[in-house]
């Protein structure tokens, strides 16, 4: 592994101070992400700054509802932690399909956030990439691209977004609380990542020298929750497609409904058009699968991967069904 | 008081000599950013240990190469398998994706001090005992992670002892060999054996 300098911080305004403001400094947290792709010569950093002692480890229920998750709380921690449990069960639910016991012991919330794509060509420094090499093309495109993206793709990208946890986050609603040298920002979960476009170097709005504080999460929607992921094995491996579903009744009927998509899309993707398909409509297997349709319709399939929206439909037709079946009990 | 025990050898490159030894070790740093050492401290199996390491030393690469605890393995050296867990304040974690200086004032647990950690001084924990009981095992080479996770997993109220909830929370250890049968039967022998009849 490439040599870098590290730096140990003990407060939020010394780790986001001017002096990051240039692209040779990463922040680390859990680690799971960046020594891997810095093993891989994928991530260059100059100096890695270590933020693992600020305080940032708890998990609070604010005065309006919403609950305060600080960036630095274990994904095993905040999959298990009680209020999850008992408001968010579609995170909890998603945290737990995601890697295995000892990554979520390590990594973070605010790391998850960052989390990068696990395109292999985005992984080869050897090979053409636009988002590690912006410019040089996308192997993808014409390579073998089985588990890329159907929603969301351009010209220059077709990587998929790997995390589990934003998914359930893009359904249950949150806010990100971000701290940069020029003060604190709010910025909604679901604008934060960004599309590859004619940059798919940019992945999310965070501005050099910004840190993620905090993720909050709206106030519980209550309902029925799901989250199902579909992979090649049952365990440890990312999604092939994976959907969020929260569906509240208002007796046969579905009076509110979240539909967000993992593994089929190039950032956490909420299915607005599969939610304003079914809502106000009976909670019906036909209206499911309407709905499912609905979230596809702007899909464009690769060489490989046409077959991620007939999985896509389903994921979305079986985690509506299972959720309203919660949402009955 | 545990007792501190210096490393003045095998340090990486605060010495001359142990330049030479550990050139090609994945712990030296290299390249034009060449960052100094520094001192810490780290607790491992109960012992306290002054190592010189570089800011870019992962914890495996330090247990191995500089306390000579070669029973925690490299395997995919990315995540992927599994081989190289350890405990950190109780918990399993692969040690290839940590940096060995951010664990200063962390209690890690290796293999080697399983047993003994958990009150079992003079012989094997009970994972150990299973694993044997139940040939757990073909090469070897992933039975420290096996067992280190198995350990972890055991003592956690919140991972359930059916064979699903084993299976999915011993997953992040891959077996080249598949054997994952007895290695389930292991756990869940001595998962029994530790929790009782529950």
């Amino acid at each position: 592994m490439r040599a870098f300098e590290l730096e140990s911080v003990e407060a939020i305004d010394q780790a986001v101070s001017h002096r990051r403001v240039h692209d040779g400094e990463a922040f680390i947290a859990g680690g799971t992400t960046l020594l891997d792709l810095v093993k891989l010569d994928v991530m260059q950093p100059e100096k890695v700054v270590d933020v693992t002692r600020l305080p940032l480890k708890r998990i609070e229920t604010l005065e309006d509802g919403r609950l305060k998750i600080g960036a630095l709380v274990s994904n095993t921690e905040l999959a298990k932690h009680e209020i999850v449990l008992r408001d968010y069960p579609v995170l909890s639910e998603a945290l737990l399909s995601g890697a295995s016991t000892g990554l979520r012991n390590m990594a973070s919330t605010g790391g998850n956030v960052m989390q990068r794509t696990r395109c292999p060509y985005f992984r080869d420094p050897d090979m053409p990439c636009n988002k590690r090499e912006p410019g040089t093309g996308c192997s993808a495109l014409d390579g073998i691209n089985r588990n890329h993206a159907v929603l969301g793709t351009s010209e220059h990208c077709i990587a998929t977004h790997p995390s589990d946890m934003c998914v359930g986050m893009v359904a249950a609603g949150a806010t990100l609380v971000l701290e940069g040298p020029d003060g604190q920002r709010e910025v909604a979960f679901e604008d934060y990542h960004l599309l590859p476009g004619d940059h798919p170097e940019r992945e999310h709005d965070l501005k050099p020298g910004e840190l993620i504080t905090h993720v909050i999460l709206d106030t519980p929607r209550g309902g029925g929750q799901h989250y199902l992921k579909l992979r090649d094995r049952a365990s440890y491996e990312f999604a092939l497609a994976s959907c969020a579903a929260i569906v509240s009744l208002d007796g046969d009927n579905v009076s509110e409904v979240r539909v967000a998509l993992g593994g089929v899309a190039t950032k956490p993707w909420r299915a607005t058009a599969a939610e304003e398909a079914l809502k106000g409509q009976p909670a019906t297997q036909e209206n499911f699968e309407r709905a499912a349709d609905a979230a596809f319709t702007d899909a464009v399939a690769y060489s490989h991967n046409g077959y991620k929206i007939t999985l896509g439909k389903q994921a979305i037709a079986r985690a509506l069904r299972d959720a309203t079946a919660r949402a009955r009990a | 008081m545990a007792p501190v025990i210096r490393h003045s050898t095998g340090v990486g490159f605060c010495t001359p000599g142990a330049q030479a030894e550990t050139a090609e070790q994945p712990t030296a740093a290299s390249g034009k950013h060449s960052s100094e050492t520094r001192r810490i401290t780290l607790t491992v199996n109960g012992r306290q240990h002054d190592l010189q390491v570089a800011p870019n030393a992962v914890l495996l690469d330090v247990l191995r190469e500089q306390l000579n605890l070669f029973g925690t393995k490299k395997g995919c050296d990315h995540g992927q398998c599994g081989a190289c867990t350890v405990h950190v304040n109780g918990r399993s974690v692969n040690s290839c994706l940590m940096l060995a200086c951010m664990q200063e004032g962390a209690e890690i647990v290796t293999i080697e001090g399983l047993a003994e950690s958990a009150g079992f001084e003079l012989g094997h924990h009970p994972v150990q005992d299973a694993f044997l009981a139940h040939d757990a095992y073909q090469c070897g080479y992933c039975t420290a992670g096996q067992m280190m996770t198995a350990a972890a997993i055991i003592n956690d109220d919140s991972i359930d002892g059916d064979e699903v909830s084993l299976r999915e929370a011993m997953s992040g250890n891959i077996c080249r060999c598949g054997a994952y049968k007895n290695i389930l039967d292991a756990v869940q022998s001595a998962r029994g054996q530790m929790r009782g009849g529950e």
